[in-house]
């Protein structure tokens, strides 16, 4: 048999069909949240049914607010908002799907809550109402976003049409140096393929860099694969994932469910000799903490070095694309990305809020007092009770910092948890374009330690000269 | 949905490369339920000041505010899987964009809504913007069935697009009922997917 990619295996092994290269591919799993309203709407219009209730789970985290939870759902002040969240919970009710609600315990964010809960598996096809479905791909499964059409697809048909992607290996080679995290890695492999590198294409992350990586930093470098265009991102999995996956509530249970999964899961891995379309390569050790600058997540740069100048671009469009981003980001062309003065700190959302984040984020916390208001937003409730379970909640609360309830919150800003015109954040989330996490907002993405750092001083510093 | 087959419009160059679906719809308007009010959602951030008035944004004056066609630079709707950035375009009257790359999810969300997103090389697309630049105004011609798109100077560019999602679009075809022909197909399929992963079928039903 000629030797196969880990994504040409999950890939076969769900073709329902082929319409000359359009391909019905088998869905495992669908997640949804409460702007999954589109879909429902569709499904009604239509009269169309669940077609499998039983593999759609529903997250309540866009929307929610994240604080003053006490109140419970009356207490969401804005109509539209409540609304949301309440139609969430009739249409999950109508049609028999699974909620992990407002109210309940394992509740957060949809690309958090279902690898705590070993709803994520090796080998899996996912699809998710969001872009950063792709975070699911760290356990090596396809998980990829669409959109609401498609989304009503999926639901009245367990399936979806799809034409098979690109490959992409991206090889991280040698030992990320001290201070450097998985953040750091995607965001540094973004700046070199571009945010338009991944078009096409499903990545696969290789090398002893993703190899001795927690679960935990894989799902923040596949979360940020569609930031550079891919729709997928995927890591093997390994002897690390297993031993994450054990004893989860929706993984398969020890014993024969166990073995049989086991036996299967240890042949994903991409075989040797197999080809991508593509292949790239980076050294970690030259990776340094990184900052973004500009508008979208390739606009990055070493915390050590400055602000581009349109002048020196390589050509003429990112000349103009620069120039608009210096203007729309406020930042004079040289300045030192260390002298950027900051607003307000954000650590959280899908690509930066499990718990090895908020141990990173505390770690540098308990080094000062933050100068600028800095929010903490855990991804689930359970990442929640694990923090305060370590203390890492008094800790931050001690530092000044702000411990809230779990949500998407100001990384996507529809909660009413949103930057003012003109506000500047260091942001450890996914997406720097312009008013994206409010009108006017100005978003520098950077790592967990790296927005503890800025909160302490008030402006962007190499972590490594707080922790070393 | 509605078919789409030939197009002759007003089309608008847009020079950016990298325009993202949260400038096509702003976040806070992902809950609006589809419909005409999307029409002013399209470019909201872009096109209207904090205090609602309209900003000097090319959609809102003569001629663009007729346009029926974008022309547009690399990587056009990337980010945010949100399909009302569709819904905006459509509601505005733009039935297709022209652009070297497209976010893959935008791409495919097109496609179901009516929209031709297609791929020309770079510098014909360039070539295209600068035409239009210098008559603003200035019409362009598409033909889905013969795949070519006609510019303002008269040339012909042809196009690619996948003979199933080229059906689709001339047919204004709903999947979800062409799917449902496979249901048994799907069926089938399933019974020997979990008798070989045991664990799965099990395993969402439980928690």
């Amino acid at each position: 048999m000629t030797a196969q990619t880990m994504f040409e295996k999950i890939w076969n092994s769900h073709i329902v069909a082929d319409e000359e290269g359009e391909i019905l591919l088998y869905v495992d799993r669908a997640l949804i949240h409460e702007g999954s309203s589109h879909a429902f709407a569709a499904l009604a219009k239509n009269n169309y049914k669940v077609a499998r209730p039983q593999q759609v789970f529903a997250f309540t985290d866009h929307y929610v607010p994240t604080t003053g939870r006490e109140k419970g759902v009356a207490g969401i002040a804005v109509d539209e908002i409540r609304n949301m969240v309440i139609g969430q919970h009739e249409n999950t009710a109508k049609h028999g799907i699974r909620l992990f609600g407002f109210d309940d315990p394992r509740q957060g964010i949809l690309h958090i809550v279902p690898p705590e809960q070993g709803i994520t598996q090796p080998g899996l096809l996912i699809c998710g109402a969001d872009s950063h479905t792709s975070t699911h791909g760290a356990f090596g499964c396809i998980a990829f976003g669409i959109g609401a059409s498609d989304m009503t697809h999926v639901m009245a048909t367990q399936a979806t049409w799809q034409r098979k992607p690109k490959t992409l290996r991206i090889t991280v080679d040698g030992k990320p140096g001290f201070g450097v995290s998985p953040k750091d890695i995607i965001l540094a492999i973004i700046a070199k393929i571009g945010a338009e590198g991944g078009v096409g294409h499903a990545i696969e992350y290789a090398g002893p860099v993703f190899r001795s990586m927690s679960m935990e930093g894989r799902m923040t470098v596949c979360n940020m694969s569609i930031e550079a265009g891919a729709r997928c991102g995927m890591i093997a999995p390994d002897e690390t994932t297993f031993a994450y996956m054990a004893g989860r509530p929706f993984a398969p249970k020890k014993g024969a469910e166990w073995d049989a999964a086991m036996a299967k899961w240890k042949l994903l891995p991409t075989d040797a000799g197999a080809t991508f379309d593509r292949e790239v390569s980076l050294d970690a050790a030259q990776i340094e903490p990184m900052v973004t600058w500009g508008v979208n997540p390739e606009m990055a740069g070493a915390v050590g070095g400055h602000v581009p100048d349109p002048k020196n671009a390589p050509d003429e469009r990112r000349r103009s694309d620069w120039t608009m981003a210096l203007d729309y980001m406020g930042l004079t062309a040289g300045m030192a990305l260390t002298d950027i003065r900051i607003d307000r700190v954000f650590i959280g959302s899908c690509t930066n809020s499990r718990i090895e984040d908020i141990r990173a984020a505390a770690e540098v916390a308990k080094l000062g007092r933050a100068v600028v208001p800095a929010w903490v937003v855990p991804g689930s409730k359970v990442v929640k009770a694990q923090a305060e379970k370590e203390g890492l909640d008094r800790i931050l609360l001690d530092a000044g910092f702000e411990w809230r309830d779990p949500g998407c919150s100001m990384c996507t800003a529809i909660n009413g948890d949103q930057l003012k015109p003109g506000e500047r954040s260091a942001s450890t989330s996914n997406r720097n374009f312009r008013n994206r996490q409010g009108p006017g907002g100005r978003t520098h993405l950077v790592s967990p330690a790296m927005a503890a750092a800025a909160a302490l001083k008030g402006h962007f510093t190499d972590v490594r000269d707080l922790i070393k | 949905m509605q078919p789409f087959t030939t197009l002759t419009a007003i089309a608008v160059p847009m020079h950016e490369a990298n325009i993202d679906t949260n400038q096509l719809c702003p976040t806070r308007f992902n809950k609006v339920p589809r419909g005409p009010k999307y029409r002013e959602i399209l470019f909201y951030d872009s096109r209207f000041r904090p205090d609602g008035t309209q900003t000097e944004f090319m959609l809102n004056a003569s001629p663009y505010d007729q346009s029926g066609i974008i022309v547009a630079d690399r990587n056009f709707g990337c980010g945010s899987s949100r399909e009302t950035a569709v819904y905006a375009l459509y509601e505005f009257g733009i039935r297709c964009v022209i652009a070297p790359s497209f976010g893959d999810i935008f791409a495919a969300n097109c496609a179901k809504n009516g929209l031709l997103a297609i791929t020309l090389p770079e510098a014909e697309c360039a070539a295209l913007r600068r035409q239009l630049q210098d008559k603003p105004g200035a019409k362009i011609s598409v033909d889905l069935s013969a795949q070519t798109v006609t510019d303002v100077e008269g040339r012909v560019h042809t196009f690619e697009i996948h003979e199933v999602r080229k059906r689709c679009l001339l047919e204004g075809l709903d999947d979800i009922a062409r799917t449902q022909q496979y249901a048994e197909k799907i069926a089938g399929f399933e019974k020997g997917y979990y008798k070989d992963r045991p664990w799965l079928g099990a395993a969402a039903r439980q928690g």
